[in-house]
């Protein structure tokens, strides 16, 4: 099963190294890592997707809150949240096809940000199925470029993640 | 990370780097630093050699510094401390650092670094250490700033022996060593990402009670935490105020002692018959400070499914090693120590008494098991028997020696044979496995404990891996016995090899040995070889008779002894392999 970890760690050299060897070196998987300073200079949020059985989830939220640098440790899954992922993709538009390829971003909410005779750079922002269905939605030959943030994560309502 | 400090002391002395770290092991109380100097450390080197509280030894090889930090550590219960060089200094101690890391052993290791300017460029004895160690540490730092360099190793020590204990290392460049800084180092820290729990939840406190007043075949789990956690008083109270069957692991041998009838021996791949099926067979385990791990249960799968309704108490300070291989019931996070002297409390207030009927048929059915005899062997040999060496050094020791081992048959018939009655007796690399560590072991047993009988039990495989440490010995005058367990084979490969590769023993064969008698004394000690079982027992009376001298004991023993019982990798610890199955 699919889980977002997002993570408060001490702003340290060296603390994604821990977070991502961890990952590694007992075999979990890592599907996308995000992390970025927050409202606190001292501390860093990290937002990581993985997959396993709740065992292994529950083994992997041990082991990272084991680390010293890591300050909290939340499950999002768990609970109502909200997730997001932005995504460019550099795109073919040339001739006939240029015309569509405006209206499948627009059928998105995408955005084209840069522009050329032969293409188009598009910005979307979602959830993970969004950005997939959108690109199932082009012609394979179309895709010149992709680029991915991976997910960022928030807990709905009031309730905040806090040290 | 954020700290919640004193202001600084006015009155702080300005010191230079190297000076703040030697000054923070005064503070730690540290007796004995145990290293190697290099270029990157030199300012230290000059630092320690200005006072004379912290002593240290020096080892002929970085990884000999760290395992006898370790043994220091695992004797006493205090962190030891080693000091080494930069790059070469580190991936030398890396083994040591690792072995510790597995068994949870609180060590502080300051490693030297290249100057801050130069760290990235490739410069000389350069190596990542914070990025090599990382995966075996419990935490490590590269101080970059001198001032940040007493809170830092503050730090390393709170975190070293606090929560489930381990390795830490405070990475120093040479630069950092040499500049000032004004000196003040705190009493107490406090790190908001750091706080391990310590007391257990009472409410299953309460529920573990309940479980183990009801159970019809109870069994008692010791692992090494309970040493770790200093709760062999408190293990040994309740076992014997429940009249339960005791298990130790390897890492928990002495937990609960030996000579009580209540203790069925080690567990595990070469544990007792009478051990191993009580784990599978008990309706309610209590595991005290212990991880199921692969040679203690085996498959887990088969551990679990051989008996769906043992139901499993489990208390440990590191929730990680709670529900990791085996699904717990009842979860108890917490220093065993406290957990333990409340469900006594709680056991001890109540009115209710286990069931007396059950236990005892379930006693009848462990004495049936332990009526197998499992541990027996030929004692009427002719070639000795390396069994027969442990027993002995058990009666001529009388039981009451610090034994250090190194890793394969010899550490198996040590656990076996030698029987523990106290914690941190026994000293050897459980988690990690590492051949080598037995010798540098008994330096740092036997510099904290100077009067005690230290014994290194070992094979001639694992012993010419730290060899070079007879040279320390003889410097800092440290006169361990060492029980070599001759049989020209690395054994437990041999074994295995018998066992489960069609007898070819692909290079497992100690060609070329060393005379090991004139190899002792070439290092200035005594060397003694015996080679019949009658003379075994006067051999080890008058080595050690001779209190102030370091004897080679080289033992020729015989070539194709097993270790029995046997677990086979993979399988479930019921399926034991017995000395007559073969």
């Amino acid at each position: 099963m699919r889980h977002i970890l997002s993570i408060l760690v001490e702003n340290e050299a060296g603390a994604l190294s821990r977070v991502a060897g961890l990952f590694s070196a007992r075999g979990y998987n890592i599907e996308s890592l995000t992390v970025a300073p927050t409202e606190d200079a001292t501390m860093s949020r990290m937002t990581i997707v993985t997959t396993g059985s709740d065992e292994i989830v529950e083994q992997i939220t041990k082991q990272l809150n084991k680390l010293v640098d890591v300050v909290k440790v939340v499950d999002l899954s768990e609970g109502r949240h909200i997730e997001r992922e932005l995504m460019l993709v550099k795109v073919r538009a040339a001739g006939k096809d240029r015309e569509e390829m405006k209206r499948t971003a627009d059928i998105f909410r995408g955005r084209i940000i840069d522009v050329t005779d032969k293409s188009y750079t598009i910005e979307l922002t979602g959830t993970t199925d969004k950005l997939d269905a959108f690109l199932e939605a082009l012609d394979k030959g179309a895709i010149l470029e992709t680029v991915r943030t991976g997910v960022s994560g928030i807990g709905r309502g009031e309730w905040v993640l806090k040290a | 990370m954020e700290l919640k400090l004193p202001p600084l002391a006015e009155t702080g002395e300005t010191l230079t780097g190297a000076e703040i770290a030697i000054r923070c092991l005064q503070e730690e109380g540290v007796e004995f630093v145990f290293g190697y100097p290099g270029g990157a450390v030199l300012f230290i080197y000059d630092a320690l050699f200005k006072q004379k509280k912290v002593k240290h030894i020096l080892v002929r090889h970085e990884q000999g510094a760290l395992h006898a930090a370790d043994g220091y550590a695992r004797a006493t219960g205090r962190p030891g401390v080693a000091l080494v060089t930069s790059g070469p200094g580190v991936t030398n101690a890396v083994t040591g650092i690792a072995t510790a890391y597995m068994d949870s052993i609180p060590m502080v290791v300051i490693t030297g670094q290249v100057p801050t300017r130069a760290i990235g460029e490739d410069a000389f004895q350069e190596c990542d250490t914070v990025g090599i160690t990382r995966p075996c540490v419990k935490h490590n730092f590269l101080v970059k700033d001198v001032n940040e360099l007493a809170i830092t190793i503050k730090k390393a020590f709170h975190i070293a022996t606090t929560g489930r204990p381990g390795p830490v290392l405070v990475d120093i460049p040479k630069d950092v060593s040499q500049q000032s800084a004004r000196f003040h180092y705190p009493e107490k820290i406090h790190l908001r990402s750091y706080s391990p729990v310590v007391k257990g939840h009472g409410g299953q406190i309460k529920k573990a009670m309940q479980l183990l007043l009801e159970a019809k075949r109870p069994m008692i789990y010791v692992g090494g935490g309970a040493i770790l956690g200093e709760a062999s008083h408190e293990v040994t109270e309740l076992v014997r105020l429940l009249d339960f069957p005791c298990t130790n692991t390897l890492m928990g041998l002495g937990a609960f002692p030996a000579s009580d009838k209540r203790f069925v021996g080690m567990l595990g791949m070469h544990g007792t018959v009478e051990a191993n099926m009580a784990m599978q067979n008990c309706d309610v385990l209590l595991a005290v400070g212990a991880r199921f791990d692969d040679r203690v249960i085996g498959n887990p799968a088969h551990f679990a499914a051989g008996n769906a309704g043992r139901k499993i108490v489990h208390i440990d300070v590191d929730p990680s090693s709670i529900s990791k291989r085996v699904r717990v019931d009842v979860p108890i996070v917490g220093h065993v120590k406290d957990v333990l002297a409340e469900l006594l409390a709680l056991l001890k207030a109540g009115k209710d008494k286990p069931d007396a009927a059950a236990l005892a048929s379930w006693w009848s059915q462990i004495a049936a098991w332990r009526a197998k005899d499992c541990l027996k062997y030929d004692r009427a040999s002719k070639i000795i028997k390396p069994q027969f060496v442990i027993e002995k050094l058990w009666e001529v020791t009388k039981g009451d020696a610090y034994v250090t081992s190194d890793v394969g048959q010899h550490q198996m018939w040590a656990a076996q044979f030698y029987r523990f009655d106290k914690p941190r007796r026994w000293i050897n690399s459980g988690g990690l496995g590492t051949m080598g560590v037995g010798l540098p072991y008994a330096m740092g047993v036997k510099l904290a404990f100077p009067k005690a009988d230290v014994a290194c039990v070992t094979g001639e495989s694992s012993v010419q891996m730290c060899i070079q440490e007879l040279s320390t010995c003889k410097q800092y005058h440290l006169p361990v016995k060492v029980v070599n367990l001759n049989n020209r084979y690395m054994g437990m490969v041999r074994q295995w090899q018998e066992f489960f590769h069609g007898n070819r023993y692909s290079e497992s064969y100690m060609d070329a040995l060393p005379d090991f008698v004139k190899l002792a004394e070439a290092y200035g000690h005594v060397g003694m070889r015996v080679e019949k079982p009658g003379d075994v027992e006067g051999a080890l009376r008058e080595a050690f008779a001779l209190k102030d001298r370091l004897v080679f004991l080289d033992i020729i023993t015989d070539q194709t002894e097993n270790v029995f019982p046997m677990v086979p990798g993979g399988k479930g610890i019921s399926e034991l392999i017995l000395s007559e199955d073969l």
